[in-house]
């Protein structure tokens, strides 16, 4: 059993990646906070000083926060609307016997594993432009006029490419919770007589509802963050029409170097993120105790 | 699987399923045919595409315009130093959290996984700034450094996971026979623990060089990896289709085969355990 001597050696082998963490945490985010409180902006070196809520108000009167935070809401709850609903779809699909399972579930994964700035810019030029793009090809075929994806919905194709980066995470993570699914029990159900849509919503979806609770909030955490997508494709444009919060204190700091207004921001986003991880963590934790 | 299942829905249900992943994964597919044609034939028609001539070309000038290779050594270079680094820092940590549980291991983990829920950008500013400070902008090292920082939590947790796993009594076994904590280690619990590692060192290379926020905010020209690299792209002078198809096969074409190789790991890692 654990003896004093093995605690401590634990203790030792614990502490680096304690105590990395903790200065990866402690020390960028103090100074965010710090900076908030000043103005300081990279092109007027010298002349920072404290200003108290100025930058907050500013960051959080300025129209183009809400029009970020708005793009922000869209962004992720399409994304997590398509790719929960066609998850689930797709993993019931793949979840019946057919030939050549192994195959498909291959072919289905293998958008999660593309960077994001290659499949933004696939999708952007042999997909969606109005010119060479297929689709616009398509279009002509078929004797319509191409339809200019990014600057006629910037959003909405931002959402798409997303959901098909996405989707095989939600369709995979499903997949394993449905193979998970006692057979027995979907049997005796069929035979006192359950139809197949009595036992999708009485029995599969109660059993999923875990799976599916997870894929939102991972997806959450990862989709407030979405920037790769959005610096290649539309840099947030036309306008702030595809401008989303992350996206926005990026131009802020880093195009603006306005490094006040933009840890104002992060301060922001951080309180944000920080909602969904509380459920997150909640339901992590539950399971560390099972 | 007891159910009977008629040939006749087995065969629409193979149909139906073929036919959703050959429309998901045809982008992919299509990068690589168009990766093989010349600029001009890869702004053609689908069906023109299609039966125009096959070349290499754009392999080779993608090399010679732009030192593919560079930017490739640097991916590696980036995602394999930081998840050795991360291995190194977080076996010790997962194998003292796993078999010498404390009272407060579970509240230290919880809290490594908090740190994954920061936002970068909540972070951007300082670090920049830090880097920019310290010579590090547009280095191999300051990325090695940040992806290790960002990607340990998930090492931990899913090493923590596996080495769970790993019944408790054979090291009791070991202890009793005599073992030291030194040869316990390396001949009882190594050999066990060395599939899990493999898996997360997989995963994690997969997600460090996917990653795309500080790759695109730390690095210009020097120590840009793929995602970088491939960013520039965006902005491209001329006919590029087939270039970009041919450097973007390139950029994912590794990555995508370690990933099908990781499948189940990859649920486990990605969900902290949540799903199995």
């Amino acid at each position: 059993m654990a003896t004093k001597a093995s605690r401590a050696a634990a203790r030792l082998m614990i502490s680096p990646a304690v105590l990395l963490l903790l200065g990866w945490m402690i020390v960028p985010l103090s100074m965010t906070l710090y900076f908030s409180f000043l103005r300081y902006n990279l092109l007027m070196p010298g002349m920072e000083e404290f200003t108290g809520w100025t930058n907050y108000r500013f960051f959080l009167t300025d129209p183009a926060f809400t029009a970020a935070l708005w793009n922000t809401l869209l962004l992720v709850g399409g994304v997590l609307l398509i790719t929960t609903v066609g998850g689930t779809l797709l993993a019931l699909l793949m979840d019946q016997p057919f030939w050549g399972q192994g195959i498909v579930r291959i072919l289905v994964i293998a958008p999660f594993f593309v960077m994001p700035t290659v499949s933004a810019l696939v999708w952007k030029n042999m997909f969606m432009n109005p010119v060479n793009g297929l689709f616009a090809h398509l279009a002509k075929f078929f004797g319509l006029q191409p339809y200019d994806f990014l600057a006629q919905a910037p959003l909405g194709s931002i959402i798409f490419i997303v959901s098909w980066q996405w989707l095989p995470f939600a369709t995979l993570i499903l997949l394993t919770a449905l193979q998970s699914l006692d057979q027995e029990q979907l049997e005796a159900a069929e035979m006192d007589g359950a139809g197949p849509l009595s036992r999708f919503f009485y029995i599969m979806v109660p059993h999923l509802a875990r799976a599916i609770t997870v894929v939102i909030l991972i997806q959450t955490i990862f989709l407030l963050s979405v920037f790769a997508e959005i610096l290649v494709t539309t840099n947030g444009g036309p306008g702030v029409a595809s401008t989303n919060l992350t996206y926005l204190i990026y131009m802020q700091s880093l195009l603006q170097f306005d490094v006040g207004g933009g840890s104002a921001g992060g301060v922001v986003a951080i309180i944000l993120a920080n909602i969904v991880a509380i459920f997150l963590m909640r339901m992590i934790g539950k399971n560390l105790e099972a | 699987m007891a159910r009977k299942v008629t040939t006749r829905r087995k065969a629409v249900v193979t149909v139906l399923a073929w036919l959703v992943g050959l429309a998901i994964f045809f982008p992919i597919l299509w990068i690589v045919i168009l990766s093989f044609k010349s600029e001009g034939d890869a702004i053609k028609t689908p069906f023109e595409v299609i039966f125009s001539s096959w070349t290499f070309e754009s392999y080779a000038t993608v090399q010679e315009r732009s030192n593919y290779f560079r930017h490739f050594l640097n991916s590696v270079v980036i995602s394999l130093g930081s998840t050795v680094i991360g291995l190194v820092i977080a076996i010790p940590a997962a194998w003292a959290m796993a078999f010498v549980p404390g009272r407060r291991t579970k509240d230290v983990l919880m809290w490594m996984l908090s740190t994954k829920m920061l936002p970068p950008v909540g972070v951007l500013v300082p670090i920049y700034l830090i880097f920019r400070n310290l010579g590090l902008l547009d280095t191999r090292l300051g990325l090695v450094i940040v992806l290790t920082l960002i990607n340990l939590p998930i090492i931990v947790w899913m090493l923590y996971t596996y080495f769970k796993e790993i019944p408790g009594e054979i090291l009791e076994a070991a202890r009793m026979d005599g073992a030291s904590l030194k040869n316990e280690l390396i001949h009882v619990l190594t050999p066990m623990a060395v599939p899990g590692i493999a898996s997360t060192l997989l995963l994690n290379i997969i997600l460090a060089w996917n990653e795309a926020f500080w790759t695109l905010n730390l690095t210009a020209a020097k120590a840009a990896p793929l995602t970088a690299f491939i960013a520039s792209y965006s902005s491209p002078e001329g006919l590029f289709y087939a270039k970009l198809s041919a450097a973007s096969t390139m950029a994912i074409a590794p990555i995508l085969i370690m990933g099908w190789f990781s499948q189940k790991q990859l649920v486990r890692g990605l969900t902290f355990g949540a799903v199995k």
